[in-house]
């Protein structure tokens, strides 16, 4: 815990990336491969699940720290962090007992589900036991969240320099189903990738497209096709067995049964491509997604019912293929991929995997064209790759691009405001806002992000001096602010006032030419929904 | 009545003030060189229409102090900033009892405990150190009033020479007149990237961070000193490299130990977590209240 400490203090004290590689890759040589397996899980979201809710962990803390319940939480809405405010206000600890990593971990798995009085005599004794950094830490460890500016990449990279393994390998044998409980470190490592046969590859990530189209060069090197809008999926098939995962590197088997149906595709097949709530009103050659909402709901149950399957129907829009017949293609040309792809697909008669149609064109105009019309088609843009191009690892400049239709904007008065978190409880952060609809201001969406800290200061003043009401945090505002939000999508919506909701919206720029009378109607909203 | 020399503390445009001597000189430094000041020590207390005026170190910097008025049979204490531990430049807090205790609480939350200052400067010499041992300069930003003072105080001279701002060093001479210990120190004015000796620290005031100066130096490794940085998230917002969790302010602990010392009766907390911290003491008994002082909070 103590070398740990220390690598987390290198870590933290740095904001560049190259000295904390360092200090990672000097970590990985020098710790042992029992700790080190634990450091890997850490930081790539494989940590034991929490042992215990953070409502005992503050009940506790304020017992032994002898706080009044309103003073430890008003603490925690200034510091921001629950396991910093627990670790700062905690009594110093009386002793010294530093355990390797490991230990911490093997215990909150052991005491899972024991009695809360042994997980209580456990926690509070560690408490005592550990210097404010590793109490921190320790604290870290069991309230869930551990984001300490090492992302995913910037482990592997220096994992894959202290071992001596290249990035896109060493992403390769960090992804898939393992435990750092029953992983040794060296079978991680070793050299046999047949070991796991769920193991999916890493994504190959886009990036926009910022430059005019022209700059592309020659069309014809380039495909087109929709950007759909649903979650970034790999579905792989092998050894009779079928595996789901999203981006963010979860397997996802259980929200989405139904995929069973697609064990009679051949062993050794891995498909890249796009799942997305499945529209049946909507016939091939497009497919048309769904809502997203729908998607969501989907997501969020580990065991879904009948009802929410039936209710909530999904596909696959399949737009690359990353292995066939057991043999990995990435470094095939798209072109190449591609065929294949098409053969399997049209092979098949299921509605849960669909082909992602390449849309002919014949010079860059008609591609802006088709990027203004994607809307129509449920997507959020195109997506335009290099024919000849191989599936990289992660995100990278070039072969793959993003060419996403502009956000859709509407200026709207704000009507309440909302504290911020953290480093920013001195600051109204949150807003909600209104559109006009006979001569009354209805809700209609809520946004936090998107004005410089300056604004959010000059904007927090107008609020302190001009509010109406309190609602604990929540203050009703005189609605003079206009607002230009930006979002991505609008849908009829029964939950919500307004009747419609909007999609990612965000604050675009502060009007401040514009009074509160010269917003926009609710009924203009309404006419962006497309149906 | 001037507790302390800090700009939100003492301001120009009175005819007349009362300060401690060292507080007098950082104020014709500060302000004007032709200020008609009263000055008394610690102690001397002074009488004006028969009420009686003492000053008693408040341990916040060279010549900061707590003010005790008192008449017919009352007294009230302003302490204006104060920390209780002794820094080993601006003097002790000396606890002294009173019926009302005006007190600060910038830090007046559970969450800020200071470690001892000791412990504080092994971390910020073995920081040095390491940057050093590596051909880097390094640079700590602290107030050029005070703080910058206690760190040059507790920087270890073996590890390499000490730049100062121009700043810090006018604030230097006053401390070393009266009678302050502090390390030689090298003017930054001419300082050059080639003329800057690799090992050495400089020591600024936060206003030079991205300053042109800095970069034309190239620093590598930046700091603060401050009790802002025991909060991570405070820390990392202001993008240094390192903070150190260095306050002239009492801590929570600091801040409890200094009312149950002046055995007061009613207890008026100003500057910081005013609301927070007197609810705090109703909870526990005083007869507290927040006086809503509509000033700018200090770091």
């Amino acid at each position: 815990m103590k070398r740990f400490a220390q690598l987390y203090k290198e870590v933290d004290s740095t904001t560049r990336v190259l000295p904390k590689v360092k200090a990672l890759v000097d970590y990985f040589r020098e710790a042992p491969d029992s700790e080190a397996i634990w450091v890997i899980a850490l930081f790539t979201h494989r940590r034991p699940k929490r042992l215990i809710s953070t409502i005992y962990l503050r009940e506790w803390a304020i017992e032994i720290s002898g706080l009044p319940t309103w003073l430890f939480e008003d603490s925690y809405h200034i510091c921001g962090d629950l396991a910093e405010t627990i670790s700062l206000v905690l009594p110093p600890p009386t002793k010294y007992v530093s355990h390797p990593l490991s230990y911490y971990f093997q215990q909150m798995v052991n005491l899972r589900g024991e009695d809360t009085e042994v997980i209580r005599a456990w926690i509070l004794d560690t408490w005592d036991s550990l210097p404010h950094q590793e109490r921190f830490l320790f604290c870290k460890f069991i309230t869930g969240g551990f984001r300490v500016g090492v992302s995913d990449k910037l482990l592997v990279r220096a994992l894959g320099q202290a071992h001596h393994i290249e990035e896109s390998d060493m992403a390769y044998k960090l992804m898939g189903d393992w435990t750092p409980r029953d992983t040794q470190l060296q079978d991680l490592l070793a050299d046999d990738q047949s070991a796991n046969i769920a193991r999916p590859y890493p994504f190959y990530l886009a990036y926009a497209l910022e430059k005019d189209a022209d700059d592309l060069g020659d069309p014809s090197e380039w495909s087109a096709e929709y950007k759909w809008d649903g979650i970034r999926s790999q579905f792989i098939k092998r050894a009779g067995e079928w595996f789901l995962w999203s981006r963010g590197e979860d397997l996802i088997n259980g929200s989405f049964p139904e995929f069973s149906g697609l064990l009679d595709l051949p062993d050794g097949t891995v498909i890249d491509g796009e799942l997305i709530a499945h529209d049946p009103l909507h016939a091939d050659p497009i497919p048309h997604p769904g809502e997203f909402n729908a998607l969501q709901k989907r997501l969020g149950r580990k065991k879904p019912g009948k009802k929410t399957l039936d209710d909530n129907p999904v596909t696959i829009i399949a737009y690359d293929l990353l292995e066939w017949d057991g043999v990995d293609l990435r470094e095939q040309a798209f072109a190449q991929r591609r065929e294949l792809l098409k053969a399997l697909v049209n092979n098949q008669d299921n509605s849960l995997l669909r082909l992602s149609p390449i849309i002919n064109f014949n010079d860059w105009n008609e591609v802006r064209e088709l990027r203004e019309g994607a809307r129509k088609h449920g997507a959020e843009g195109l997506m335009i790759k290099r024919y000849d191009s191989p599936y990289r690892v992660g995100r990278k400049k070039g072969d793959w691009w993003k060419y996403k239709v502009d956000p859709y904007t509407i200026d709207a008065v704000m009507t309440y405001a909302q504290s911020g978190h953290g480093r920013r409880s001195n600051l109204f952060t949150d807003f909600t806002f209104g559109l006009w609809e006979n001569g009354e201001l209805i809700t209609f969406a809520k946004a936090y992000s998107g004005l410089t800290d300056v604004q959010f200061r000059e904007v927090s003043k107008y609020v302190r001096a001009n509010t109406l009401e309190k609602y604990g945090p929540v203050r009703k505002v005189k609605a003079e602010l206009v607002m230009e939000l930006a979002f991505e999508g609008v849908h009829l919506s029964s939950r919500h006032k307004s009747g419609v909701a909007v999609r990612f919206p965000r604050i675009k720029r502060w009007r401040k030419d514009k009074t509160a009378a010269e917003a926009d109607q609710l009924s203009t909203l309404k006419t962006l929904i497309e149906r | 009545m001037i507790t302390h020399g800090h700009s939100d503390h003492a301001r120009g445009g009175s005819k007349h003030y009362y300060s401690t001597p060292a507080t007098a000189d950082i104020m014709r430094y500060r302000i004007d060189q032709d200020l008609d000041i009263s000055e008394y020590g610690y102690a001397d207390g002074f009488e004006k229409n028969g009420v009686l005026f003492e000053f008693f170190s408040a341990g916040h910097v060279l010549g900061s102090a707590q003010v005790r008025v008192s008449y017919g049979g009352e007294s009230w204490i302003n302490t204006g900033d104060y920390k209780v531990e002794n820094d080993g430049v601006s003097g002790d807090f000396t606890p002294t009892t009173c019926d009302h205790f005006i007190t600060e609480c910038t830090f007046g939350l559970p969450i800020f405990r200071w470690k001892p200052q000791a412990e504080v400067f092994s971390e910020i010499n073995a920081w040095w150190a390491a940057n050093a041992a590596v051909g880097e300069l390094s640079i700590i930003y602290s107030y050029s009033l005070g703080k910058a003072q206690r760190v040059l105080h507790g920087l270890d001279t073996s590890i390499g020479p000490i730049y100062a701002h121009y700043t810090v060093e006018q604030i230097n001479a006053i401390y070393k007149r009266h009678g302050a210990k502090l390390p030689q120190t090298e003017s930054l004015t001419d300082l050059t990237a080639k003329t800057a000796d690799p090992t050495g620290i400089i020591v600024a005031p936060p206003g030079l961070q991205d300053g042109r100066l800095v970069k034309a130096l190239k620093v590598k490794h930046d700091a603060m000193a401050s009790g802002w940085m025991a909060i991570r998230g405070i820390r990392r917002r202001r993008s240094y490299d390192k903070g150190f969790v260095l306050s002239d302010h009492a801590d929570w602990p600091g801040l409890i130990q200094a009312i149950a010392g002046s055995g007061a009766s009613s207890i008026y907390p100003v500057h910081g977590y005013t609301e927070i911290y007197t609810r705090f003491l109703q909870d526990q008994g005083y007869n507290a209240k927040d006086f809503h002082l509509e000033l700018e909070r200090t770091t």
